[in-house]
């Protein structure tokens, strides 16, 4: 309730703030989009999609949340289970199959993202935890550790979040995967893991190697260079620059490897998905919506990697073409993206014309 | 695990007890008795063990209950979880839509559309869902509560709060669909108004606030439109039924027979001829289903459109053709209603026949 009347705030502000006549000066990318692709057997039905991804096949990934979490009751530990679940599906949109059934930290899917190798990455913002499933669908490596037990309306969320963690000075997190809310992640050409963490109490990018040994984060919470206000989505370059939606502060900043600030650019709205492309020359998508229940405000841009709009395409709503708080891109190819929408349950392909 | 789930419930609610914080929002004013006089008495008698379901098969509290156009009745009920099953013309058992979505946990209504296409309004999620015939989701309004947030709050019975959002609900209670296919909601335990969107589930207009002037309401329950686009509030704290035009201006209030739990208008939705239209009106008997209200609640009304009252049918209780407390009817045909009931987990088809007395 709280992030909605912040959100209606930032909605009546761009209605009535120049923010809008810069956005106009973008020009508009004409696009078709199938809003009926992917199509699941009588029992299966997607709700808020936190992420979506496709492998090097074409086949199709998604985190989606498809109930609450329940609560054990009677025990020394209350602790949360169910709530969301792991989709496969073809390139035509066909169901194949269910990845991850009853796994401990399936809570609340914030994100998907697929790497380079195939690999199928989720991101839970109530476990705090990021799993990787390598192609065969094992659990590969988790990062992060679900809470043991969460307060029945008595204490007031831990800091820090994931696990025994919790002693983290708010908006600067623990050293190492004591997660909160974490909402996105990505990696570089040697495999090393950046995680966006996230939307709870910690303000961070974290690295860790591709074993998942903890190298270093940065970020803390605030609006200056390299403080953050919601890390939401991450990106990295060919050449390993980080590129991070700060989704408060209706920017993305721009950082090397080790943390070391280089660059930030706005004009995108507010973050709350970002893919960047792997062609010759890449882009970065950036999914914006203005308003927490996206009917409002919402577009997708397109920008070079120093923020330059090349254009956007979409608006708020839930029709077809309409996006209703995009949550993931998918942009394996440059001109025919994957868009999950968390209030239209679906995913939207979206074929962009040039 | 799912019962878990309901367990947990469970705990809250005995923790709020604990406090002696019943949230007072949630609950009503006493059932007030129909005042009304003189009314005709509707004959009229329930088909036997019309609803079958197979073994294994059972329905919960029956909150929701609505026909489409080729006389398929769907029931949305709380059983161990939220549920909407599907039965054939002659109440046989057909199949389950929806099981396990993102948008059921607490069933309250359920109504179907020009299209056929079903509404599901659950106010556990505060969300309507729309399925088509095929039980594809089509279209959701409202938002589930992140449940990230709630993970270290838990809302409990949760309580008034007035928010009057767009896209978000507070315990919405039921939704109606005008001849141009416009989206009316009434909303709900949480606000007290009622929303109109367009066809595309754009937002167009709310009215109302908590209160008892008019366009005011103390939990608007049930809604239902008529052919010209008029929309009839069951307005149940304040025991009247408010009726507004398209515009969501105020029009009329019927205030003589008790607290609107459901109300109907029968024909049906869609541009066809629904022939002359009837509202009905049940002054249900409470859903703890005390007895000393069961000895004056529990009737349905029949009136004209205008508030006129023509009769009324039936009176508290468990037996066949008696009413165990009805949330929702379906009033398709003005001689065939079908009722959801709280007690007794049952739907009933009730026959109305000719010679009011």
């Amino acid at each position: 309730m709280r992030r909605l009347a912040g959100g209606l705030v930032v909605a009546a502000a761009l209605a009535a703030g120049g923010a809008l006549a810069a956005q106009t000066a973008i020009p508009e990318i004409p696009f078709e989009a199938n809003a009926d692709l992917l199509k699941t057997p009588p029992d299966v039905f997607l709700g808020e999609v936190g992420g979506v991804g496709a492998n090097s096949k074409g086949q199709i990934f998604v985190y989606t949340r498809t109930g609450h979490p329940y609560a054990t009751l009677g025990d020394n530990r209350t602790f949360a289970r169910n709530g969301s679940r792991l989709f496969e599906f073809d390139r035509t949109g066909r169901f194949v199959r269910e990845l991850g059934q009853d796994v401990y930290g399936f809570n609340a899917a914030i994100g998907l993202r697929v790497d380079a190798q195939d690999n199928v990455w989720t991101i839970d913002a109530a476990a705090s935890q990021i799993v990787k499933f390598d192609p065969q669908g094992r659990v590969a490596l988790v990062l992060g550790r679900k809470p043991e037990a969460i307060a029945v309306r008595t204490a007031p969320p831990a800091a820090g979040g994931g696990g025994r963690g919790g002693g983290g000075t708010p908006g600067a997190g623990t050293p190492g995967s004591s997660f909160s809310r974490p909402a996105d992640v990505a990696w570089d050409a040697a495999g090393n893991i950046y995680v966006a963490d996230g939307l709870g109490t910690n303000n961070r990018v974290a690295k860790f190697d591709k074993d998942g040994r903890f190298i270093r984060h940065w970020g803390s919470t605030g609006s200056g260079r390299g403080e953050f206000n919601g890390v939401k989505a991450i990106a990295v370059d060919a050449q390993g620059k980080v590129y991070v939606a700060d989704a408060g502060n209706k920017r993305v900043q721009v950082f090397d490897p080790d943390g070391a600030f280089l660059a930030e650019f706005g004009n995108i709205g507010t973050p709350r998905a970002m893919c960047l492309t792997r062609g010759v020359t890449p882009y970065l998508y950036i999914a914006h919506a203005g308003d927490d229940d996206g009917m409002e405000d919402a577009a997708i841009y397109k920008v070079r990697l120093d923020g330059t709009p090349v254009g956007r395409f979409g608006t708020a709503g839930k029709m077809p073409k309409q996006f209703g708080l995009a949550n993931s891109i998918d942009c394996r190819s440059e001109d025919e993206l994957l868009v999950g929408e968390m209030t239209n349950w679906r995913v939207q392909r979206i074929t962009l014309k040039r | 695990m799912k019962r878990a789930g309901s367990g947990f419930a469970a705990l809250v609610i005995l923790i709020a007890l604990a406090g002696g914080a019943w949230p007072a929002s949630g609950r009503l004013a006493a059932q007030t008795k129909a005042t009304a006089t003189n009314v005709p008495v509707i004959p009229h008698e329930a088909v036997p063990n019309f609803f079958k379901n197979p073994p294994g098969i059972y329905t919960g509290e029956n909150m929701g209950i609505a026909t489409n156009s080729k006389g398929a009745i769907y029931i949305y009920h709380r059983a161990n979880e939220t549920r909407l099953f599907e039965y054939s013309p002659l109440g046989v058992f057909v199949r389950e839509i929806g099981r396990g979505n993102y948008g059921f946990a607490f069933a309250h209504s359920v109504r179907v559309d020009a299209e056929d296409n079903i509404w599901a309004v659950d106010e556990g999620t505060d969300m309507l869902i729309k399925f088509s015939p095929a039980g594809k989701v089509l279209m959701t309004i409202g938002r589930r509560e992140d449940p990230v947030a709630m993970l270290s709050n838990m809302p409990g019975a949760g309580a008034f709060h007035g928010r009057n959002a767009n896209y978000r609900f507070g315990r919405e209670t039921d939704v109606a669909f005008d001849q141009q296919g416009n989206i009316f909601v009434s909303d709900g335990y949480f606000d007290a108004r009622v929303v109109k969107y367009d066809r595309t589930g754009r937002f167009v207009k709310a009215v109302g606030t908590r209160g008892a002037g008019n366009l005011q309401f103390n939990t608007p329950h049930s809604i239902a439109t008529d052919f010209q686009g008029n929309v009839y509030v069951g307005d149940r704290g304040n025991a009247r039924v408010q009726v507004l035009d398209n515009d969501l201006n105020w029009k009329a209030s019927y205030t003589t027979v008790g607290n609107p739990w459901a109300v109907c208008v029968s024909g049906g939705p869609g541009p066809k001829n629904p022939g002359k239209q009837y509202l009905y009106v049940s002054n249900s008997w409470p859903d703890s289903a005390p007895a000393a209200a069961a000895e004056f609640t529990g009737e349905v009304y029949k009136m004209e459109l205008d508030g006129t009252i023509i009769g009324k049918f039936g009176r508290a209780g468990k037996a066949p053709g008696e009413f165990a407390t009805i949330h929702q009817m379906d009033c398709r045909n003005p001689d065939v209603i079908y009722t959801a009931e709280i007690n007794d987990w049952r739907a009933q088809k009730i026959l109305l026949k000719a010679g009011a007395r």
